[in-house]
């Protein structure tokens, strides 16, 4: 453990463990249809000792769907940056080192899906293959791809013209291999703080897709559309929105210091 | 005369994450008005932090002066201690009554002031000039440095002006006050030879007119034996050894110094000797005896370059069409034996490092041919040119750069070898060991990376990996330029024994003269991408028939003292460019014999 002795790594990892673990287990221990139980007595109520982090506006327990919500959550944010990352790597991976007309056609491809706001690419994919949670992980994570291949193929610009990958040319390294042990490696570390930084926008992403019918579908929860059903009621009940949102902000405050923390292992040089 | 400048038992710490770390310790010297006192020392040896405490500059760079005095004549005859003065007070001296000049001229000028308010800032603001006085006062100070048209550069931009120009301002602006001491801090090293020759030149004359004392930080052994009154050496923070430059050149008293000086190859110590010779290491004088002398080689041409001509477009207008070209080689020919070296010289952007990458395809030349072993090279397809890469190496310049910093060294050294399926498994682990011992690496750094090793280790791994596939050529870019003296030195020793071991060919790319003397058969000499003077070493260096090589040889600056050369105004011509509309076509190279094989470009 001697890797994580910082503190922060230390604080990260816990709270990415303790994430996973509710994720995983809370569907296991608490009854499914705890999160869609309506409590018609105690709707809009604050936190009680009934209901520690209160109800919403139809009396259901934030408690539970937040719980319940974090497995939904995650898996779609998840899977969609995993998604972007394995489209969006190889994408500005090859356009970055080999540069010229093949970096104009792929990025040029990019651009044009840049041009369009991400969430409105989502919302049209979402919308041509039908509303489900395969799909909104297809469409988020096409969406964020093009963001991804940017950053990437700027990094593997500048990795590309190092002394190194010159000296390994020289030496009569093929392109294939130039990339993957010289170029990948080297392009890790902005790829994981993207990748981090990513997953908390695809997470509202996931939010923004089931407010309008075609993420998850009610009354199933998930934190974006908790998060989305709070905003009528902000000045009468802000614990709707608190209670998801701080879930949000604790997952992605974890994930950017495990980030962090994953990128000095893999870097030689912090060790 | 009362010394303008004692530092007594200087020390400053940098706070670091894992506590304070000592920068310079127990440093003390003083300068006498009128006087140059070169501090000099290698890399990390604390010669900058010592200059940048005198400004009270350090204190932005994280470090703390903890101990010590540093007095201070100032200019109405009171004795400031710098170490205690307040910023309000430092304020009034830096670039007032303590001038500086920086390294690099590109980055010390702010590019989107022009050349006027550079100058202009200072003297309003430290002299209460009106704008009207400030800018006459600004037309003085750079007919003073000697810059051609200087009405015209007032208006212009830093980026308008050529590095010497530049330069030239840097110290207007440093003299614009007229200080009373001058800093400079390695003011030469980012130039070319005969831009430094002049700039030297330009110190050397201001300080006689002006009667100011300079504190003058180098690394260069050279750049002190013509520029010193006295001496500082400094080692890891502490001074070695303290004098004046005759003491110090001609007998100095520590092994620190002793072994700097032997690591300084000297301009003109080759005269008659004719084959390359090893330096002198101290401690290493077992390995120099047993330099067998030069085995009697056939001599048989290995590269034979014929013609080569490389052009890079230069792009404009919006559709980013081709509107010139930068010749950056032009119609260039020559051989390499085996088993020797042959040295391309020149300043930067002759087109020296563009011919070597053109002779290895790392970047396409236009036209000509390549002979490597009776092989031509430009014209294999991409398969083949890569399995001819195996016969043809390159060690690069910034051994910082060109290693990946991601890999375990043992990985690096191993590519080539795995690269062309030359060795596997036990075997290739075993050729691996066998490299790590012939550039003397200890085998314990196999499973290291690039970081845990000093520059000089570094540029033993990149020898190593050049050598794993026993290539009959090596391009060695600038290998040994950013290398501390005594390292290159010993990176120097290592290739020379490698040839004479397995009979490698040697194409040494490089701006340093001293160093070319000392290890080249062939020396070529390069300008606007031609080789304009071409032969034996001994032939060019003690012949040099073309202006440009003569010009190029008298503004090497050398390791001796009783040698100076740059007591009066220098001016070379400067470089022109090299770029011309698309079309053009130029003159083929033509050249005269002037001796068995000497040949010089006819103009």
């Amino acid at each position: 453990m001697k890797r994580f002795k910082t503190t922060k790594g230390l604080i990260g990892i816990v709270l990415l463990l303790a994430i996973l673990l509710v994720a995983i287990l809370g569907p296991m221990l608490i009854p499914a249809d705890a999160s869609t139980a309506m409590d018609m007595h105690a709707r809009r109520s604050p936190p009680t000792w009934v209901h520690p982090f209160g109800t919403d506006q139809l009396g259901r327990d934030m408690m539970f769907r937040v719980i319940l919500g974090a497995r939904t959550s995650l898996e779609i944010a998840v899977s969609a940056v995993v998604m972007s990352v394995v489209l969006g790597l190889p994408l500005g991976l090859i356009s970055g080192y080999f540069g010229g007309f093949i970096d104009n056609v792929l990025m040029r491809l990019v651009d044009t899906l840049l041009a369009f706001p991400a969430l409105l690419l989502a919302l049209t994919i979402s919308a041509v293959l039908g509303p489900n949670i395969q799909n909104t992980i297809i469409a988020i994570g096409v969406a964020f791809t093009p963001y991804l291949a940017r950053i990437i193929r700027g990094e593997a610009l500048r990795v590309a013209q190092m002394p190194y990958v010159e000296a390994a040319r020289s030496s009569g390294t093929t392109d294939i291999m130039i990339m993957i042990r010289h170029v990948l490696p080297n392009i890790l570390p902005a790829v994981i703080v993207q990748g981090t930084i990513s997953l908390a926008f695809a997470i509202l992403a996931e939010a923004g897709l089931s407010f309008l019918g075609l993420g998850t579908q009610p009354p199933a929860a998930s934190w974006g559309l908790m998060i989305q059903a709070s905003r009528d009621q902000l000045d009468i009940a802000p614990w709707t929105a608190l209670v998801p949102g701080l879930a949000v902000a604790l997952t992605v405050l974890g994930l950017n210091m495990f980030g962090d923390v994953l990128r000095d292992i893999l870097d030689p040089r912090a060790k | 005369m009362k010394d303008i400048v004692s530092v007594d038992h200087l020390r400053v710490e940098f706070a670091t994450d894992s506590g304070p770390v000592v920068g310079v310790e127990d440093v003390s010297f003083t300068i006498a008005p009128g006087e140059t006192l070169c501090v000099v020392g290698e890399s990390g040896s604390g010669k900058s932090v010592t200059s940048l405490s005198l400004m009270r500059l350090v204190e932005f760079g994280g470090g703390t002066i903890t101990a010590g005095t540093l007095n201070f004549i100032r200019a109405d005859g009171s004795t400031l201690n710098v170490a205690a003065a307040t910023p309000e007070v430092m304020g009034q001296v830096r670039g007032n009554e303590i001038g500086m000049i920086f390294q690099e001229p590109m980055t010390a000028l702010n590019p989107v002031f022009t050349i006027e308010r550079q100058l202009t800032d200072g003297l309003m603001l430290h002299k209460g000039l009106d704008q009207a006085a400030a800018t006459a006062r600004a037309l003085e100070l750079l007919r003073s440095v000697r810059i051609p048209e200087p009405e015209r550069r007032l208006k212009q931009y830093p980026h308008e002006l050529s590095g010497g120009m530049r330069q030239r301002v840097v110290i207007a602006m440093a003299m614009a006050c007229e200080p009373k001491l001058l800093i400079a801090d390695e003011p030469t090293t980012a130039l070319d030879v005969t831009i430094q020759a002049e700039i030297l030149a330009l110190i050397n004359r201001l300080k006689r007119d002006t009667g100011m004392a300079v504190l003058f930080i180098t690394h260069d052994m050279a750049v002190v034996a013509q520029m010193a009154d006295r001496v500082v050496v400094m080692y890891r923070g502490r001074i070695v050894e303290t004098g004046t430059v005759q003491q110090i050149f001609e007998a100095p008293r520590e092994d620190y110094t002793k072994a700097l000086l032997a690591a300084v190859p000297k301009l003109g110590e080759m005269k008659g000797k004719s084959a390359p010779e090893r330096m002198r290491l101290i401690g290493d004088e077992a390995a120099r005896a047993a330099q067998a002398a030069p085995k009697a080689r056939k001599r048989e041409v290995l590269l034979d370059v014929r013609n080569l001509t490389t052009r890079f477009p230069v792009k404009g207008g919006i559709l980013r069409r081709t509107v010139a070209q930068v010749h950056a080689v032009e119609d260039v020919s020559f051989t390499l034996n085996v088993g020797e070296t042959l040295a391309l010289v020149g300043e930067s952007g002759c087109g020296k490092s563009s011919c070597g990458r053109s002779i290895l395809r790392l970047i396409e030349p236009t036209s000509g041919e390549v002979w490597i072993g009776g092989r031509d090279i430009g014209n294999l397809n991409r398969h083949h040119l890569r399995k001819a890469r195996a016969d043809m190496q390159m060690v690069f310049q910034d051994p910082f750069a060109s290693l990946n910093p991601y890999r375990r060294l043992k990985d690096q050294v191993a590519e080539p070898i795995q690269n062309f399926n030359l060795a596997s498994g036990a075997e290739l682990e075993a050729r691996v060991l066998q490299l790590f011992d012939r550039v003397r690496l200890p085998r314990e750094f196999l499973n290291r990376y690039p970081h845990e090793l000093s520059g000089g280790q570094r540029q033993r791994v990149a020898i190593a990996r050049a050598l794993a596939v026993n290539p009959k050529l090596i391009v060695a870019d600038e290998a040994v330029s950013a290398l501390d003296v005594s390292v290159q030195a010993q990176v120097l020793n290592l290739m020379m024994e490698l040839q004479e071991d397995l009979g490698l060919s040697y194409l040494l790319i490089s701006h340093d003269m001293a160093v070319v003397e000392r290890v080249a058969h062939q020396v070529g000499v390069m300008y606007l991408g031609r080789i304009v003077e071409i032969g034996p070493r001994a032939a060019v260096f003690d012949n040099p028939s073309h202006p440009y090589t003569k010009s190029l040889l008298s503004a090497v600056p050398i390791a001796d003292p009783s040698k100076r050369r740059f007591a009066d105004d220098l001016s070379f011509k400067p470089i022109t460019s090299p770029i011309f509309p698309l079309g053009h076509q130029p003159a083929p190279s033509v050249y005269d014999q002037i001796a068995p094989g000497h040949f010089v470009l006819r103009a």
